[in-house]
């Protein structure tokens, strides 16, 4: 059994107990310890800003060209916080007690509760940093509603939350960098951990303009590199998105926890065809108003605006009246596709369905005729008003829905369907957010942490923030405190040789593999095996089979792949072949997870494990713990669990009806 | 902060064009309307009157002195802005960016060029003359003594080629002002969207009138609209 | 949606590295769908460059829906392609006619050198944000989010400046590589919000003077970056800079 080192005592006090017992290390000491930070987005910016600011050494690195370009910047909808602005019953009780639920009771009470804590605290520093959150007229804080929870406690900034979260992260990190704090490496990827004497001491990362490896010390290195989405090839995340940080730390020795767990977001815009090379989500913001919906009718042939009101089936709303469209992602996601998988499906590939914002724009036409006092107005003054209002709303996502798709979103519903977006598995890490080897931490996606089996929306800014701002500080500096007699180590030591060369052999066997098929065409079969198989739905046989086609995969892309280009110059294809090599092993990985977990709950639905009504039918006794896995070499790994021990919340089977 | 650095950055530098430039714009207000009594249809006695007083009086003759220096620094820091942003991009575009803006704003140092080489023959015209070396007087009695600067513009207008010349550079500065003028005030950092149209609005007119203004004074001697 | 296929010639910059000369190189493109992306066009010539054992072309790309600003095209003559308010990876292959030649290059500006192809270096833009684009506040030292009341018009005004990607197609499409776009539509947004007041005088020379550290050209207020910007942050952004930066330095020390 895994230790998770939570704090004794009662829940609502675990972490103030911790913050007021942790040890320190004085200012002086500080300037002598070096943090490595690999990734800059929200978990990664706010942790090298907030150590910075302690007065840590600290060496951030990112793939991009510049540490705002992150994937965090892509978040739309927003940020939760308990802060109860809007006097509708939230609090930090509610928000804990929500994210547990949403995640079906497959997370950990003690950090749940303490970044649902912690949530206000980055409402506050994010407006310190200039942050332009959507206000109200009378110059407060304006919240939307969100999947999942019956409060008002999501803060924004039209459906740009994320970028102006990272760019406020961004700032601070660059101005940590103006005063000499943080040495940012930009266009660096980390290829290895040095371990020295069992504790993270180093990385090994290239550069990847000149293909030069550099070798640098850390007294601890923190993973902030997102999550692994793009396993699946098509999904929400950026292109450059990888797992590679998180591979190279799992194959050094850190636990992968819960890999299966991967979150399917209900409303993106469909797969046009195979050219697709990523998908693109509309925020989940669009259920707040929008109303989803497929035909009624098998083989129905007319177009969408066409259907009376008879003939549409507003599945959400007819199957969970409670929460209607606002049901949490897996929810959604599972209950869309089974109306396609039924042939209810709608648009050519019939694997869609509709989403639509008509009766939103003549609801709030209609309070705009009351709010400038108009009488005698037409339908189609009260449509064009309503629809300067949904503008204002949504406007940038409807754009954007219109340049991909070609059409007018104001005037057809959109069609939408679910698509990957989140991965809630990721390094197991412990209460202070430490994986399996010393000294080496995860933060944000990049962790199991915080999410169970599903992420509830306008979690993940929350939780990447969270890490980053308030609990890293605190917990690694816990950790170094022990370690401020040991001055940084020269990277002459033998093992940082050892792992450069190491890194090297590697990338040479890729670039010397010469065969016929390139990186991208090897992760786009990946992805079609791990999205049939372990998407939305998975079985035992199924997931045997992609198992074996897995390996199979595997063992063509050693022998088959072909780079172009030398290892020692700017190579793009060179550096997303590295990648793809790991997805691969992911790949396997999370199909095993996946296998072995004979349950379904959250975003893992396994076809043999359902409720006669077809919802997620979990199995608390046997399951109802972390399966943190442990690399043994190739294709072999053991399963290690943290047993979920719920002493505040008694779980449930989840209803939203 | 030394004004030197002030004036001396890439915003600096433009404030230096702007409020030269705002000032060239007054002083062609004052122009226009002196010019404009030719068409008083007397002769060009009240011209002549305008054009001593702006000669002999001491208060414009130190204008005349800012004026010039506001000139020569409009034109030298206009020439060193255009040769020190043109060498910013050392490799050019195959397909040049003509959508985003109007030809005329990205023209300015070529319209310029025009007004300069104009400047340059509209002072030998009349400023040379009547500073340096000398015109015809003109008697408005009680030996009240003039230059007869109406009469030289009457003789130089004759000449088609000279008219053309200046109608041509009044074109020039026509374009030169609908954006100049804007432009000015922008830089000096009129960013109030009300203000900004209500300037916009302004700087337009002025870009037309103004020079029609000057266009129309050596039309109407060629065609002797006035005597 | 009726799938229409085009054939193309793509006319790119290849340039192996910053010190190398570099030339247009014309490919044929077959088969490409209208429902493409324009980045999924360039993954179609470069997976054919890749197999024929050619070198594919360069290319930033991340996000590929319109907000990491990594994507950097110079798509027949205007930065990110022929629509308004868009990035290149947004632009679709409906915006072409079968037959019809795309000329691709690269960001031009001294100050954005290139690394390859069409790949430059904007590190410029983080210095930048380094003199001073931030608001000097440690973790930990905030106040109440609502405890600081701001007038709707300005949030939202600081909101319309923070948009900004940072891809750098207004110094593309400037004439005088000027940065001036990027640079206003920061100091706006800090400018325009309480939080930024403290460092407002000293945010707005610092930034300047790197910008010019930089070598980046001055504005002469054409607004081809305002027409080109795919976040259509406004040029009145400029004005307000300018604002800032006479009443700063006329006050400062």
């Amino acid at each position: 059994m895994l230790d998770a080192k939570i704090p004794s005592g009662n829940l609502d006090d675990k972490w103030v107990d911790y913050k007021g017992h942790c040890k320190l290390v004085n200012p002086a000491n500080k300037r002598k310890m070096e943090v490595i930070i690999v990734g800059t987005g929200l978990a990664g910016a706010s942790a090298a800003a907030s150590m910075a600011e302690l007065g840590y050494k600290v060496k951030a690195f990112c793939f991009q060209d510049s540490p705002r370009r992150a994937h965090s910047i892509a978040a739309q909808g927003g940020i939760n916080a308990a802060k109860n602005y809007q006097n509708d019953g939230d609090s930090v009780f509610r928000l804990f007690y929500d994210t547990i639920k949403g995640g079906d009771y497959r997370s950990r009470e003690a950090n749940v509760h303490r970044l649902a804590e912690v949530s206000t605290n980055i409402i506050d520093q994010c407006v310190a940093q200039g942050v332009p959150f959507a206000r109200e007229y009378g110059g407060l804080l304006s919240n939307r509603s969100f999947g999942g929870t019956q409060v008002q406690r999501t803060f924004y900034a039209a459906g740009q939350t994320g970028q102006q979260l990272l760019i406020g992260a961004y700032q601070a990190l660059e101005r940590q960098v103006a005063l000499g704090n943080v040495t940012m490496h930009t266009r660096h990827e980390m290829q290895d951990i040095v371990k020295i004497d069992g504790k993270a001491k180093g990385i090994i990362a290239r550069n990847l303009i000149t293909g030069e490896l550099e070798k640098h010390f850390g007294h601890a290195v923190l993973i902030c590199s997102g999550g692994y989405g793009n396993v699946y090839y098509l999904s929400t995340n950026a292109m450059g998105s990888n797992v590679t940080a998180a591979w190279k730390a799992h194959k050094q020795g850190a636990y992968f926890a819960n890999p299966c767990f991967t979150q399917i977001h209900p409303t993106c815009i469909p797969v046009s065809g195979d050219h697709q090379s990523k998908l693109t989500l509309m925020s989940e913001s669009l259920r707040n108003d929008g109303r989803i919906w497929v035909p009624k009718n098998l083989g129905e042939t007319r177009k969408a605006n066409d259907i009376p009101e008879a003939d549409r089936d507003y599945f959400l709303e007819r199957r969970y009246p409670a929460f209607g469209n606002l049901v949490p992602r897996d929810v959604a996601s599972r209950a869309a596709k089974e109306r396609c998988d039924a042939n209810y499906g709608v648009g050519t590939s019939k694997q869609a369905v509709y989403l639509d914002y008509a009766a939103a724009i003549e609801r709030y036409g209609k309070i705009e005729v009351s709010k400038q006092g108009l009488s005698d107005v037409s339908t189609e003054q009260i449509i064009a008003l309503g629809k300067e209002v949904v503008k204002e709303k949504y406007g940038n996502l409807f754009n954007m829905y219109s340049k991909i798709t070609g059409e007018n979103p104001y005037e057809v519903p959109m069609r939408i369907y679910p698509a990957v977006h989140y991965t809630m598995g990721g390094l197991w890490v412990d209460y202070e957010l430490q994986t399996t080897v010393p000294g080496l931490y995860a933060l944000g996606e990049a962790n199991f942490s915080d999410h169970g089996a599903n992420r509830l929306g306008a979690s993940a800014l929350m939780q990447g923030l969270a890490d980053g701002y308030f609990v890293a500080p605190y917990t690694v500096g816990n950790n170094l405190a022990d370690d401020i007699y040991n001055a940084a180590i020269p990277t002459t030591h033998s093992a940082f040789e050892e792992a450069t060369q190491k890194v090297a052999e590697r990338i040479a066997s890729l670039k010397n593999i010469n065969g016929k098929q390139s990186a991208e065409s090897f992760h786009k079969r990946l992805g079609k095996i791990i999205w049939n198989e372990c998407g939305m739905s998975r079985t035992a046989a199924g997931l045997k089979q992609a198992i074996a086609d897995v390996q199979a995969l595997k063992k063509e892309f050693w022998s088959d792949l072909r780079i172009p280009g030398e290892i020692n110059e700017y190579n793009p294809e060179l550096d997303k072949a590295n990648r793809v090599a790991d997805f691969i092993e992911l790949g396997e990985l999370m199909c095993v997870d996946a296998l072995a977990r004979e349950e379904s709950c959250g975003g893992h639905f396994r076809e043999e494990y359902q409720t006669p009504e077809g919802e997620a039918l979990r199995d608390d006794e046997n399951y109802m713990y972390v399966a943190a896995w442990e690399n043994k070499g190739a294709h072999e790994w053991e399963l290690h669990k943290e047993a979920l021990k719920y002493e505040v919340i008694k779980p449930s089977q989840r209803n939203y009806k | 902060m030394t004004f030197k650095q002030m004036f001396t950055s890439s915003v600096g530098k433009k404030l230096v064009m702007a409020f030269t430039g705002i000032f060239l714009v007054l002083f062609l207000v004052v122009h226009a309307s002196l010019n404009a009594c030719i068409w008083a249809m007397d002769g060009g006695v009240i011209f002549n009157k305008a054009a001593h007083f702006m000669g002999s009086f001491v208060v414009p003759r130190i204008l005349e002195i800012g004026l010039f220096l506001g000139i020569f620094l409009h034109i030298i820091q206009g020439y060193m802005l255009t040769l020190e942003n043109r060498g910013k991009r050392k490799v050019g575009y195959e397909v040049n960016y003509s959508k985003g803006s109007k030809w005329y704003s990205r023209s300015m140092a070529i319209l310029g060029t025009i007004l300069l080489m104009f400047f340059i023959i509209h002072w030998k015209h009349f400023w040379v003359p009547s500073r340096i070396t000398g015109v015809a007087e003109m008697d408005l009695g009680n030996g009240f003594i003039v230059h007869n600067l109406f009469g030289v513009m009457q003789d130089t207008f004759q000449n088609v080629w000279v008219v053309l010349f200046y109608v041509i550079s009044c074109i020039s500065l026509g374009y030169h002002l609908a954006h100049g003028f804007q432009s000015a005030f922008k830089t000096i950092g009129v960013h109030n969207k009300r203000y900004h149209t209500m300037i916009s609005s302004i700087g337009y007119g002025f870009a037309i009138i103004i020079p029609l203004a000057f266009a129309l004074m050596p039309i109407s001697f060629y065609l002797h609209w006035v005597k | 949606m009726s799938q229409n296929t085009m054939n193309l010639k793509v006319k790119v910059w290849r340039q192996k590295n910053a010190n190398a000369q570099g030339a247009f190189v014309t490919y044929d493109v077959a088969g490409i769908s209208d429902e493409m992306s324009f980045l999924e066009m360039m993954d179609i010539l470069n997976e054919r460059l890749i197999t024929e054992g050619g070198d594919p072309v360069a290319f930033d790309h991340d996000c590929r829906e319109g907000i990491c600003g990594m994507c950097s095209m110079y798509i027949n003559g205007k930065p990110h392609g022929p629509w308004q308010a868009n990035t290149t990876c947004q632009l679709h292959m409906r915006a072409f006619k079968d037959g019809e030649t795309i000329v691709i290059e690269p960001w031009r500006a001294n100050s954005f050198p290139i690394v390859k192809d069409l790949t430059v270096d904007r590190s410029a833009f983080d210095r930048i944000i380094q003199a001073g684009g931030y608001i000097s506040v440690n973790t930990g030292n905030a106040v109440d989010g609502n405890s600081l009341p701001i007038e709707k018009q300005n949030a939202d005004e600081a909101f319309a400046a923070a948009m900004c990607i940072g891809c750098g197609a207004c110094v593309a499409a400037c004439k005088n590589s000027s940065a001036m776009l990027f640079l206003s539509a920061k100091v706006s947004h800090l400018a325009l919000l309480p939080q930024g007041a403290p460092e407002r005088k000293s945010r707005v020379l610092k930034m300047v003077a790197q910008m010019d550290k930089e070598g980046f050209g001055s504005c002469t207020n054409t607004g081809a970056c305002e027409a080109t910007c795919p976040k259509e942050i406004s040029i009145a952004n400029i004005a307000r800079l300018n604002n800032e930066y006479l009443g700063a330095s006329l006050t400062a020390q």
